[in-house]
């Protein structure tokens, strides 16, 4: 807990052929990370819809971390390059309606990066705590 | 499904593996009370036989119609339990499981948060359970026949199983000749037989097997499709060529460690510095003079690219002590008056015979001095070591005539490109990584592609061996069944919602859906659907659903998750 009593909660959509499985090692390696993600698991990044990027944050969650396979690598080719173009427009539109788009985060973790996933997360914890609570809920419920 | 849920929720303790940091028994009480759980229980381990037996049982007596485990992960055990729904007649589809050990358990200490974590990821599992929906399992052709990359020893046995087995195999390798690396060895340890004597007659088996067709100088160029039928294309130095198989076996070796990045011992610099393998060549020819002269004094240095984090391989190589021993042995048989000093970090002469084979090469006068050579500096003809004994923790100088360094293993500096073709991942040490490190050693997360021999780390002729029958025997499965399971969990369009843009045609890596040319609908065609949902998203009507990963069953989980 910190000082503040603050823990941010971040939703976690990982690919089932990369991220997820790193983040299955980094469970069978023993790497330690905050408890604040919650993992999804999808097929694909490339699968992941705008509105599963937006409900959490609408929801009330602090943070939304993407996670695919690193370029070349996409187990369906090229869903991970669909991930990347997709969050760039998402983080625009976030940007122009007054929201903090680096609560999104969008990672290419691969199944062997079980360390890269747990630093992510660590990382990504912090980020959120720093920023403080999201928003975002308050604003939509005006 | 119309009826409503009745879930059957599952807490395992994996032993202690999830219950020392997760209190399993306030989950599985917590998970009692979520609305549509009927029964919630933890138990010791879900995947035993009692454990499925328990859930088989709970669907009999509590007409049960949607079952979750809160477990390991699903890439471990949701065959096992989508099995177990199965046997008690339950759709396989409607089991979901919570990652609540390497998502959770294995990666936060145990406190209050890490119980609150497992709590959400089961609200979560149960949210999208009471959403799942039935699917069809489909069955597809498998192509008979086998891809085997890489020529050397394990390629060749992977190939020459196959083959035996009945199935027709291309075995391409990039080389002019089979035999790979192990064609630069002149005698096993600890037998001491000679080599070609053992690899000649495997390559003529290999040309002359009617199954196998070799294709030398080649290149495998492209990787399409899926386990059971993979389209591949070769280039050689004149044409490409194109086919199919069910199955492929990576056996792509090795690259040997070059100690010029060790530049401390002068390799290349002085010629009485030579490899392992270098040795390997004199030895076979019986000459091992330096300067036209005999040497007297001979040292070896182990470890040389191996366990060693500073060139970035902290690894050991498992061959360099046995063949260190083999040399030294062979030195002592050639020149029974020369000095023969190995410097070490370790000793690990494990494998049948091997310690014993190193008691006897002690026997016969080689001196095992403990300790890292830091330096060869010339003296003349000479070199000199310069070294610290661990043991008597005092700096030492050992002149010698000739100093052979244990090069040690390293992934292929082309293996990028094999990751690339065929989506292998790596583990950390840059060798290709096995699916499971104890159960599935040669099955990879590729379904349809094993690994045979170094390529996957390093090893010696017989666990190369092992390996590669290994594989060759996992490669067999799918094209002795003749069918595998198809993918399932497709996407489908419905067709009153679709505007015919074609978007999802423009997506799809696979041309699976099509515009009906009289209709102006998108329909997908199940077989070349791979489920990886780009359309569902592409789709501005929302009339493409990704079934087993629909939105409503996400939106759920979010709710589940965010709220909890």
């Amino acid at each position: 807990m910190s000082e503040s009593g603050f823990e941010p909660k971040i939703v976690a959509f990982l690919c089932n052929w990369c991220t997820y499985t790193g983040a299955d090692l980094a469970g069978t390696a023993r790497i330690q990370y905050p408890p604040n993600v919650r993992i999804i698991r999808l097929m694909c990044s490339g699968s992941v819809d705008p509105t599963y990027v937006l409900k959490p944050l609408l929801d009330g969650a602090d943070g939304v971390l993407i996670g695919g396979c690193h370029p070349g690598d996409c187990h369906y080719q090229s869903g991970n390059y669909k991930a990347r173009r997709r969050v760039v427009a998402l983080k625009e539109i976030l940007r122009s309606a007054g929201f903090d788009e680096d609560r999104v985060w969008l990672r290419w973790i691969s199944a062997s990066e079980g360390g890269r996933f747990a630093e992510t997360v660590t990382e990504m914890t912090e980020a959120m705590r720093e920023k403080g609570p999201n928003p975002m809920r308050q604003k939509w419920a005006v | 499904m119309t009826s409503d849920p009745r879930i059957g929720v599952y807490i395992c303790h994996c032993g202690v593996n999830i219950s020392a940091t997760v209190d399993v028994e306030e989950v599985a009480a917590f998970a009692g009370g979520i609305p549509g759980v009927v029964v919630a229980r933890d138990y010791m381990y879900m995947c035993s036989d009692p454990g499925q037996a328990l859930i088989r049982r709970d669907i009999a007596d509590h007409d049960l119609n949607r079952i979750v485990v809160a477990s390991c992960s699903p890439r471990m055990h949701e065959p096992t339990f989508r099995g177990a729904a199965e046997q008690a007649g339950l759709n396989p589809y409607l089991v979901d499981m919570a990652n609540i050990r390497e998502q959770c358990a294995w990666v936060h200490v145990k406190d209050a948060e890490t119980t609150e974590k497992a709590k959400a990821l089961v609200a979560s599992a149960v949210a999208r359970a009471a959403l799942l929906e039935p699917l069809e399992a489909r069955e597809v052709e498998v192509t008979p026949g086998a891809l085997v990359i890489g020529g050397g020893l394990a390629g060749m046995i992977a190939a020459l199983d196959i083959a035996d087995a009945g199935f027709p195999v291309t075995l391409v390798e990039q080389s002019d000749h089979l035999g790979g690396r192990i064609a630069e060895l002149n005698r096993t340890y600890p037998t001491l037989e000679s080599v070609p004597e053992l690899l000649e007659p495997l390559v003529e088996q290999v040309k002359l097997h009617p199954n196998i067709t070799t294709l030398l100088n080649s290149q495998v160029l492209k990787v399409e499709g899926y386990v059971g039928n993979f389209q591949v294309e070769v280039q050689d130095n004149h044409q490409s060529s194109s086919f199919q198989v069910g199955s492929i076996v990576v056996a792509t070796g090795y690259d040997v460690f070059d100690p010029h990045r060790k530049p401390e011992y002068g390799y290349g610099q002085y010629p009485n510095v030579i490899t392992t393998l270098e040795m390997e060549q004199r030895l076979a020819e019986g000459d091992l003079s330096v300067n036209e002269r005999a040497p007297q004094r001979i040292a070896f240095i182990k470890c040389v690219g191996s366990r060693d984090a500073q060139v970035g391989n902290p690894y050991c190589s498992r061959v360099c002590c046995m063949v260190t021993a083999k040399q030294a042995h062979l030195v002592k048989q050639l020149l029974p008056e020369a000095e023969v000093t190995v410097f070490y970090m370790d000793v690990r002469t494990f494998g049948k015979g091997g310690e014993e084979f190193y008691d006897e090469t002690r026997k016969k006068g080689v001196l095992y001095r403990r300790g890292n050579v830091s330096e060869i500096v010339r003296r003349g003809d000479r070199v000199a070591l310069i070294a610290e004994d661990t043991l008597l923790s005092q700096p030492i100088e050992v002149e010698a005539d000739l100093v052979v360094l244990a090069v040690g293993m390293e992934p292929r500096a082309n293996a990028d490109s094999i990751t690339t073709l065929l989506k292998l991942p790596r583990s950390s040490d840059g060798f290709f990584l096995e699916l499971h490190p104890k159960l599935r050693p040669v099955d990879t997360a590729v379904d349809g592609v094993f690994l045979a021999g170094c390529c996957q780390g390093p090893k010696d002729i017989p666990d190369t061996v092992a390996q590669a029958k290994a594989a060759a025997s996992s490669a067999l499965i799918p094209l002795l069944r003749g069918t595998v399971l198809g993918e399932s969990a497709t996407a489908i369009v419905e067709e009153e919602l679709c505007a015919g843009c074609g978007m999802c045609v423009e997506v799809c890596p696979y041309g699976a859906p099509a515009l009906h040319a009289l209709w102006g609908v998108s329909r997908i065609n199940a077989v070349l659907c791979k489920g990886c949902g780009a359309c569902a998203v592409a789709c501005p009507s929302k009339a493409i659903r990704l079934q087993h990963f629909t939105e409503e069953q996400i939106w759920a989980q979010i709710d589940a998750l965010v709220e909890a």
